[in-house]
């Protein structure tokens, strides 16, 4: 991404800019038009899971692909936002001071998480998320006099952000449309970012990174918090779909099929956590309408993924059209099994 | 001013002593090299001195600044910069995003998640500047991983020297490199102006002699002769020491 | 002044089932650098073979322990297959082996939901431990004290496995350095499978002699497994004493939480593990996982 190539310089109207902006822009009003162009309403409803799950994926991979550090507890956070914004509601709050107070309170759950977790990478950090997950469910689930265990809480409205109500699924789906594209943006600019940078360098040689002058653990620290950020908008965005939020979203599996989200698609790349999201929510959606086993289809794809195709659906697309094309370019992608240690 | 002194400093790894009460007085601008057969513990010192292992006893003081606690951030802060005997570069990056990483490591622009790296031009020209030194710039686009071993020891000197260290660790930089590379890293090496303080391990003694003001031979952690190039050379215990394997 | 009794004897019971459950885990640990995450799963399944072997239902009755050693034998031979099938497969990827573990622990659970239903099983105490011994005034369920010596049995059976054998000599090496045990001529993968098997059979053999205390149902493995997590964390990986006194610690806490502060009892049982992350990150005995 430097431009230290010797030769002519790019213009920022070079062709592959163009395409890919014209690329976006048919996008994302191809995005808009979903709703109109799909009649049943159930679809539009799974557009809108595929979307909230996207930006949960999207979350997930800023630890997972940039920064190389596997978390399994990613659905305690989301939960966290989720309940604190259900609970207040049922509480008698408005819908502003639900949402706030969610972001706020998963943001410094993230805080102590990675507090925690960042004392050790690798499989450790595995093991410390995972457990700091199970910790949430099992409040979740035993708290009763507050999150109302096995029975959840309720939410009776959606926000109506500018006086638009959001009951209709179109309309539902339109505004986490919204909130998707600025959640990708985002992260689009945060990957193109100095930090970005950093982060990504952290990953592949973190003792090198040290001796560069860089503070990995800060970096670590920053990188954690805006994973957080990004989670706790889809635990939010899921409590409004659903108007509903009770502790198997925060189980084990969901931090599971976030995970597997991330890395069917391919960690470390920009659509790789959308396509995974688009990908596992659909093949759940259909395939429980046939079969009831979803857990063990789950696994069983887990276990295909990593052993046959470990760097996920973008990165080999990607390859397959590269080399069909005959152009080298440079990958800034990241294998998911390995490198991911110390 | 001493640029760098290390006092009376010892490491040991369980029953295993490491580094035995060395003390070394670099002076600004000097070539030192340090030398030893393998496992004198050299490696385990230039930590040490970067800071990547704590010592049990003994400082360490850059510019006469004590940095014995400082973590090894800090010390490439204060103008310390090393290359590692096993390259550890970014492999999947270009040869001019290695360079960048360098660049930014020292500076704040670091923290910023919300400009384009890709536009920071004052990077990019500094980048280029620090590969010409090194004889690399025509080929800063290409993948890391695409490249020699002996460019990539040269990407790992344009990083160092980019980040305008006052102290350089260079951590058998010739290993590994082929006569041709050797020389190319020779020159590279004499070039570098006196403003830099130079610290460089080399197990093999003949490479390097000619590039250092003094030498300083450690054998199992302690350091057994120090002195000009003549009178290591000269000196029986070094003959001992090294025929003695 | 019963109660508090019973619920200590309940506690150390408890215990000794984690030991059992945490030691193999442990193990897998130290020597394959990786937390098996389908430790829960063995331990379910183990539950659930015993349920069939000890219904009669292939045509004749076992006696319990017998029923339990031959459970623990089969939960064995389905680690040893994972391990040579799938972990072989990765070996060196410890993050791709450990998300294997994560979707084969999936498959196993909708498995046993196949197999044996969604309702909960209940497994009788085995009929000549089914009395109490009177003590102090109270009465104490035989069958506990005897998981409680059972555990103990355990306990020192692996630790002159480990301290005298040839084979246990081979996994502390393979714990302390791998890369020099394999310098050294031992058989490394093939170390592993051994220690895998062995940790799923130890998981296997307590999910059955578990039964009669926990039941067994679906969602077990999901219990267990971060009880054996915490246990791990708190005592340090490979290490025999660590297992042994992290799982009496978690058995008291789980116990007596759930009994004072239902709850907060998930939140009580990880607090220690929580503090032992923060102050001493390579857990209480050591061990290399951090």
């Amino acid at each position: 991404m430097s431009s230290l190539a010797a030769g002519p310089t790019k213009t920022a109207l070079s062709g592959a800019a163009v395409g890919r902006g014209v690329a976006i822009i048919v996008a994302v009003l191809a995005l808009v038009a979903v709703p109109y162009v799909i009649g049943q309403l159930y679809y539009v409803n799974i557009a809108s899971q595929v979307l909230l799950y996207a930006v949960f994926a999207l979350g997930i991979n800023v630890l997972v692909g940039y920064a190389g550090l596997v978390s399994l507890g990613h659905a305690g956070l989301f939960g966290i936002a989720a309940y604190i914004d259900a609970y207040l509601l049922s509480a008698g709050y408005g819908h502003t001071v639900a949402i706030l107070a969610a972001l706020v309170g998963a943001l410094a759950a993230t805080a102590v998480f990675a507090a925690l977790s960042l004392r050790a990478t690798g499989i450790s950090f595995i093991m410390i998320t995972l457990a700091l997950g199970e910790i949430i469910w099992g409040l979740a689930y035993r708290w009763i006099s507050i999150t109302g265990g096995d029975n959840g809480i309720s939410v009776s409205t959606r926000p109506a952000p500018f006086g638009i109500a959001l009951d209709s699924p179109q309309a539902f789906y339109e505004a986490t449309l919204v909130i998707f594209l600025m959640s990708i943006a985002t992260v689009a600019i945060f990957v193109r970012s100095p930090f970005g940078a950093a982060l990504c360098g952290t990953r592949d040689q973190p003792r090198r990174m040290n001796a560069l002058g860089y503070h990995v653990w800060m970096i670590r620290f920053g990188a954690c918090l805006f994973s957080g950020l990004l989670t706790a908008v889809a635990g939010i965005l899921f409590v409004y779909y659903n108007e509903f939020i009770s502790p198997q979203a925060l189980a084990l599996t969901a931090s599971a099929e976030g995970l597997l989200m991330v890395i069917s698609g391919g960690a470390g790349t920009l659509l790789g956590p959308v396509i995974g999201a688009a990908l596992v929510v659909i093949v759940k959606n259909v395939v429980s309408a046939y079969i009831t086993r979803w857990n063990f289809m789950l696994g069983a794809i887990f276990v295909a993924i990593v052993v046959f195709m470990p760097e996920g659906l973008v990165p080999g697309l990607v390859r397959l059209t590269r080399s069909a094309w005959s152009a080298t370019g440079r990958r800034r992608t990241a294998p998911v099994p390995a490198g991911t240690q110390r | 001013m001493i640029a760098l002194a290390v006092s009376s400093l010892c490491k040991s790894f369980g029953g295993l002593r490491v580094t035995v009460d060395v003390n070394l007085n670099i002076a600004p601008g000097e070539r030192r090299l340090i030398i030893g057969p393998n496992g004198a513990g050299k490696t385990t010192l230039f930590n040490l001195i970067t800071g990547e292992i704590a010592p049990d006893s003994g400082s360490v003081a850059l510019f006469g600044r004590d940095i014995t606690r400082m973590p090894s951030r800090k010390r490439t802060h204060l103008g310390m910069a090393r290359t590692y005997q096993i390259i550890t570069l970014f492999a999947q990056d270009t040869i001019a995003h290695n360079v960048t990483l360098a660049l930014l490591g020292l500076s704040p622009l670091r923290w910023n998640p919300l400009t384009p790296l890709d536009r920071q031009h004052h990077l990019a020209a500094q980048g280029r500047q620090a590969l010409e030194r090194v004889g690399l710039a025509h080929i800063a686009a290409r993948p890391l991983a695409q490249t020699s071993y002996g460019e990539r020891r040269r990407v790992e000197i344009a990083m160092a020297l980019a980040q305008n260290p006052k102290v350089l660790l260079l951590d058998e930089p010739f290993a590994g490199l082929s006569i041709d590379e050797r020389q190319d890293v020779r020159k590279l090496l004499n070039a570098i102006p006196r403003d830099v303080t130079i610290v460089m391990i080399e197990h093999d003694m003949d490479t390097a002699l000619d590039l250092a003001d003094r030498i300083t031979l450690l054998h199992f952690g302690e350091v057994i002769v120090e002195g000009t190039r003549a009178e290591v050379v000269a000196d029986p215990r070094t003959r001992e020491v090294y025929l003695g394997e | 002044m019963t109660f508090w009794l019973l619920l200590t004897v309940n506690s150390v019971t408890f215990g000794g089932l984690l030991f059992l459950l945490s030691a193999g885990f442990s193990l897998i640990f130290g020597l394959m650098r990786i937390p098996n995450l389908t430790h829960g799963s063995m331990f379910m399944v183990g539950a659930y073979l015993g349920t069939t072997l000890l219904s009669g239902a292939l045509g004749f009755t076992l006696n319990f322990w017998v029923a339990a050693v031959i459970a623990a034998l089969e939960v064995a031979i389905l680690g040893a297959l994972m391990e040579r099938l799938l972990l072989r497969r990765l070996a060196g990827q410890q993050l791709a082996q450990v998300l294997v573990t994560l979707g084969v622990s999936f498959m196993v659970a909708d498995l046993c939901l196949m197999g044996w239903g969604g309702d909960p099983i209940s497994v009788a105490t085995p009929p000549h431990l089914n009395g109490f011994i009177r003590f102090a005034g109270a009465a104490f369920p035989l069958y506990r004290m005897a998981v409680i010596l059972i555990a103990v049995v355990f306990a020192i059976a692996l630790w002159l496995m480990l301290e005298r054998t040839r084979l246990g000599a081979m996994i502390r090496a393979g714990v302390d350095d791998p890369q020099m045990a394999r310098v050294v001529g031992i058989r490394v993968s093939q170390l592993f499978t051994i220690v895998f098997a062995l940790g799923a059979g130890l998981a296997g053999f307590a999910g059955v002699i578990g039964g009669p205390i926990l039941s067994v149902y679906p969602g077990l493995d999901q219990d267990m497994l971060p009880l054996a997590l915490v246990v791990v964390i708190l005592g340090g990986t490979g290490s025999l004493l660590g297992s042994f006194v992290g799982s009496i610690v978690i058995g008291f806490l789980y116990n007596f939480g759930q009994a004072l502060l239902p709850e907060l009892a998930y939140f009580i049982l990880f607090l220690p593990m929580v503090l032992v992350l923060v102050l001493r990150p390579q857990g209480l005995f050591g061990g290399q996982i951090l």
